[in-house]
Formats: structure tokens, C-alpha cells, sequence
């Protein structure tokens, strides 16, 4: 392993976190704006151009604001707690192909910082250890409303990543493989596999809104009933670092859904850039392309949740074990079914 | 059309409701959940009814009764005589005032022989229900002129208004009396 690739990827990975906390940061803008927009407000818009600076005073806000504790005999797990929340949602992205490959000075850069043969288990993995994030901080924080949502948030998180997982062996049996740059490469063009797997998209776009912890599904800090849920007894960047995880959660989770089911960094006539214009050239708009797509996954999340209320607890675990579950094993035999009959 | 009891809709949007079974697409609510995304983008898209303020001002109505106002005439001298007639019909008891003599010289100033020295309105107690200006004899004190609202103030001194800002400003008693002359 020479220097150069050590420099390389670190300045790799240290762009990925900027780029990470960035949308995380402008998700929070742009929530507010979206659901400004969609109730005929403007939002936002005072702090820099269109409110552009906002989520800089926010930030500037929480770090000056009042770091409270609860009495609590863990004080620990109260501090673990939003560190792992924060350190999962930050770690899925290393396996993300961001783009194909870029040629800088003679060395051809690719654009993933690790290209792991068992990435889609290793993002399953780093989501499952997220909920703990949640519980920790619940259970630490000694308050009946925060223990209730950290509850609501493990057993609903659970049952969704099961039909998560489901549908997600559906399409692993298409592609036959489990490392995103290889099913990035198998959707070149408009091949994507969203076009195969339709019902699988779907499945796997509820359990992503589940497992995010967005409204139709949010009721483990429904303000109704929880007051905040597990982050009730949280204060100052204590309390940013649980909401920023979310952010970043909603922004790595639109990015595996374009990846997977999108075609990533592809688009149509990427084949011809890559002949004709150059490959750096078609690699940066692949780059681009692919940020358009986590753009518009971000904006659906903040569409849907002004569009469809909360479920009732009942109804969540319905939806999540009764029908999700058969509907991802029925994904499974149709998808076994149709690749013994044409292939 | 037979018009009974029964099928009558004064508001035109009655509906007529049912429990019947939903079928296999209604139970989806896919179909349900498009057509409320639909909805929901309809709004995004719409011209939004904020007025930026400090920027943009909503148009007043013209008998909207704004900050008061103490009138000049057309020759720039004060109208009120200090009568004490506003601060009696008052319901908020919002108006103090201190009445003085005109002086020999003063005549460009004041229209009678006797002024308020102080008129002094609380605008937090005012309820700006405009007596004060029905009781006047001398038109002296008026809501509607000024077409501005009370600003906001961080102290509650701040909003006892003095004659400094409610009396009538030279220019403007200038360009009524050309306005007038004109006419």
C-alpha cells in the first residue's frame, strides 16, 4: 500500500463527511422550506439569501445553548448514547460508490472509499447497530416519555428491517451479487433495477421511511404523545447530534435507495459521454446525477410527511409483520420464479 | 329536479356518506396516497399568501385607524385647544394632556388661545377605537391620517407617545395646504 493511496483515500473519506454533515445540514433548511412551501408558506428566509445561512445560526444556537442532565445513574449511556446515533449514521456511507472512477494525474481514483464484497450486509449491520443509539439514550435519560419512545423506536425499527431485509434478498437474487459498485455497474444506462423489482422498491421505500424514523412513521418522538420522544431529557448539541443523525440518516438512506434501485451514478447515454467526451468528464456527471437522485428521495421523505398522517401503533406493527413481511416473501418466490423461467 | 328535505344543500357541497366495503385498491390506499401527494405538490407550487412585512406592506383600508395623529390646519398651526374632551371619552384612559395659554408671538403656532403643552398617549393601553377622534370639536386628533402602525419598542416608556411623534409634521401640513390651493 503505497502513500498516495493512503492520501488518497483519506482525502476521499474526509470529503464524504463534509459532504455528509453538509446535506445534513441543508436537510434541516430544506425541511423547513419544503413544509413551508407545501402549506403556502415561504419559511425561512431571513438568515442569508432565501434563508440559506439558517442552519448555521441553528447549529451556533445549540452549541451556545444550556447543556442540561437529567439526575440520572447513567451518565455514561446518556453521553454514548446521541455518539452512536451519530457515528452509524456517518460510518454507511464508506461503502457507497459515489461515482465510477475519476483519472487524476495519471492514477485512476475510484470513487468509493472501500469496495467491500459484502457491502449491502455491512450497511444492514451499521443500521441494526443504530437503534441502539435511540435505546441507549432513551433508557439513560430516566423519564418515562423517553423510555416509551426509545421502545417504540427498537420494536418498530426491528420489525421493519426484517421486511427490509426481505425484499432486499429479492433483488440480491437478481443481481447475484452484494457489493453496490457491482450492482452500479450492472445498472449502466437506464437499466435500473427499480423496473425489475417494483414491489421490492416499494417495500424496501416503506421500511426505509420506517427505519428513519419518518412521519407516517415517526412515533417514537411523536410530539403529541411523547412530548419528544428519546431525546425528551436532551439538550443543546446533545440534542443536535440526535436530530443531525436523523438527517444524515434520511440523506445515506436516499443514497441506497438511488443506488440500488435507481441506478446510482447512471444514467442514459453515460456509455457515449465515456467514448466521446472523457472519462472524467462523464464520471463527474455521474457524480451529480446521482446527487439529483438523493436529492429528490430527500425531498419525497419531507413530502410524504406532510402528506400522510401518523399510524397508530397498532397499525404500524400490522402494516410492518402482517403484510409487508408476506408481501416481500411473495416478492422472493415471484423474483425465484421469474429467474428460473428467463434466464 | 325534485327538491326535498332530504336531498337539499344549502352550502352545495353536501355529500352523501356510506360504510360500504372498500374493495381491494381502496384497501391499498396506494391509490388514496398518490392522489394526497398530488394534492400536496398542488400547494407547493401555489403563490403563497405571506406578506414579508418590514418590506411589504398590506394595504390599509382607508378608514383603517392606525397611530394617532394631531392635526395641523392649512397654515401649519396646531389644532387642538386642549379641551380634554378625547382623554374623557376615552375607554382606556390612554390620553393625558397639559394645557397652557398662548403666548403673544405664538399665533403661527397655535390656532386658539389655548394649547396642550403635553398630550401624551399610551399606545399600550389605546385600543384604537377611534372615540377620541369622534369626540374632538377641533379635528384636531385622528387615526386614520398617519397609515402606520405602532412600531414595536423593547421598553414600556417607550410607548407613552409624546408630541414629538404625533403631532402633524410641517411638510405634510404644507402640502395639504397646496393640495388645498390647488384645488
Amino acid at each position: 500500500m503505497d502513500s498516495a493511496f493512503i492520501l488518497e483515500k483519506s482525502i476521499f473519506i474526509v470529503t464524504i463527511f463534509a459532504i455528509t454533515m453538509i446535506m445534513a445540514m441543508y436537510s434541516t433548511w430544506a425541511e423547513r422550506k419544503v413544509a413551508a412551501f407545501l402549506q403556502d408558506r415561504v419559511g425561512p428566509n431571513r438568515a442569508g439569501w432565501g434563508g440559506l445561512l439558517q442552519p448555521l445560526a441553528d447549529g451556533m444556537k445549540l452549541f451556545a445553548k444550556e447543556e442540561f442532565e437529567p439526575d440520572t445513574k447513567n451518565r455514561f449511556l446518556f453521553f454514548v448514547g446521541p455518539a452512536i446515533a451519530m457515528s452509524t449514521a456517518l460510518m454507511t456511507s464508506a461503502v457507497i460508490p459515489w461515482g465510477d472512477k475519476l483519472e487524476i494525474f495519471g492514477r485512476t481514483v475510484y470513487l468509493q472509499a472501500t469496495d467491500l464484497d459484502a457491502s449491502l450486509l455491512y450497511i444492514f449491520a451499521i443500521l441494526s447497530v443504530g437503534v441502539y443509539g435511540i435505546m441507549i439514550g432513551g433508557w439513560a435519560s430516566n423519564n418515562k416519555f423517553s423510555l416509551m419512545g426509545a421502545v417504540r423506536a427498537a420494536s418498530q425499527m426491528v420489525s421493519y428491517e426484517v421486511a427490509m431485509g426481505l425484499s432486499v434478498i429479492a433483488l440480491i437474487m437478481m443481481t447475484g451479487t452484494l457489493s453496490l459498485k457491482e450492482m452500479s455497474i450492472q445498472q449502466a444506462g437506464m437499466d435500473w433495477n427499480v423496473f425489475y423489482q417494483p414491489l421490492g422498491f416499494l417495500i424496501f421505500l416503506i421500511c426505509a421511511f420506517a427505519e428513519t424514523n419518518r412521519t407516517p412513521f415517526d412515533l417514537a418522538e411523536c410530539e403529541t404523545e411523547l412530548i419528544g420522544g428519546y431525546h425528551t431529557e436532551y439538550s443543546s448539541m446533545k440534542m443536535g447530534f440526535y436530530l443531525f443523525a436523523e438527517y444524515a440518516n434520511m440523506f445515506i438512506s436516499s443514497t441506497i435507495i438511488a443506488v440500488l434501485y435507481f441506478g446510482g451514478y447512471n444514467y442514459p447515454g453515460m456509455q457515449w459521454m465515456l467514448d466521446h467526451v472523457g472519462v472524467n468528464t462523464a464520471n463527474i456527471i455521474g457524480i451529480g446525477v446521482l446527487f439529483i437522485k438523493i436529492c429528490f428521495f430527500i425531498f419525497f421523505y419531507m413530502w410524504v410527511r406532510w402528506t400522510i398522517p401518523r399510524f397508530r401503533y397498532d397499525q404500524l406493527m400490522n402494516l410492518g409483520w402482517k403484510i409487508l413481511i408476506p408481501l416481500s416473501i411473495a416478492n422472493i418466490i415471484i423474483t425465484g420464479i421469474c429467474i428460473l423461467a428467463f434466464k | 329536479m325534485s327538491v326535498s328535505i332530504q336531498s337539499i344543500s344549502l352550502s352545495g357541497r353536501k355529500k352523501q356518506v356510506s360504510n360500504k366495503e372498500m374493495t381491494f385498491w381502496e384497501r391499498l390506499y396506494l391509490v388514496a396516497i398518490i392522489k394526497g401527494l398530488a394534492i400536496t405538490i398542488k400547494h407547493f407550487f401555489r403563490k403563497k399568501a405571506t406578506i414579508h412585512y418590514p418590506e411589504q406592506v398590506r394595504e390599509f383600508s382607508p378608514v383603517y385607524r392606525g397611530q394617532h395623529m394631531l392635526k395641523r390646519d392649512e397654515l401649519g398651526r396646531e389644532n387642538c385647544t386642549a379641551c380634554g374632551l378625547c382623554a374623557l371619552s376615552c375607554p382606556a384612559e390612554a390620553i393625558t394632556m397639559k394645557a397652557e395659554e398662548r403666548k403673544p408671538g405664538e399665533e403661527m403656532l397655535y390656532r386658539e388661545e389655548k394649547y396642550a403643552s403635553i398630550y401624551e398617549i399610551n399606545m399600550l393601553r389605546c385600543i384604537f377605537c377611534g372615540l377620541c377622534e369622534e369626540a374632538c370639536p377641533k379635528d384636531a386628533i385622528y387615526l386614520t391620517i398617519s397609515k402606520e402602525l405602532v412600531p414595536s419598542l423593547y421598553d414600556r416608556e417607550d410607548f407613552i407617545f409624546g408630541k414629538d411623534k404625533l403631532v402633524m409634521p410641517l411638510e405634510m401640513a404644507m402640502r395639504n395646504a397646496q393640495l388645498k390651493n390647488a384645488n
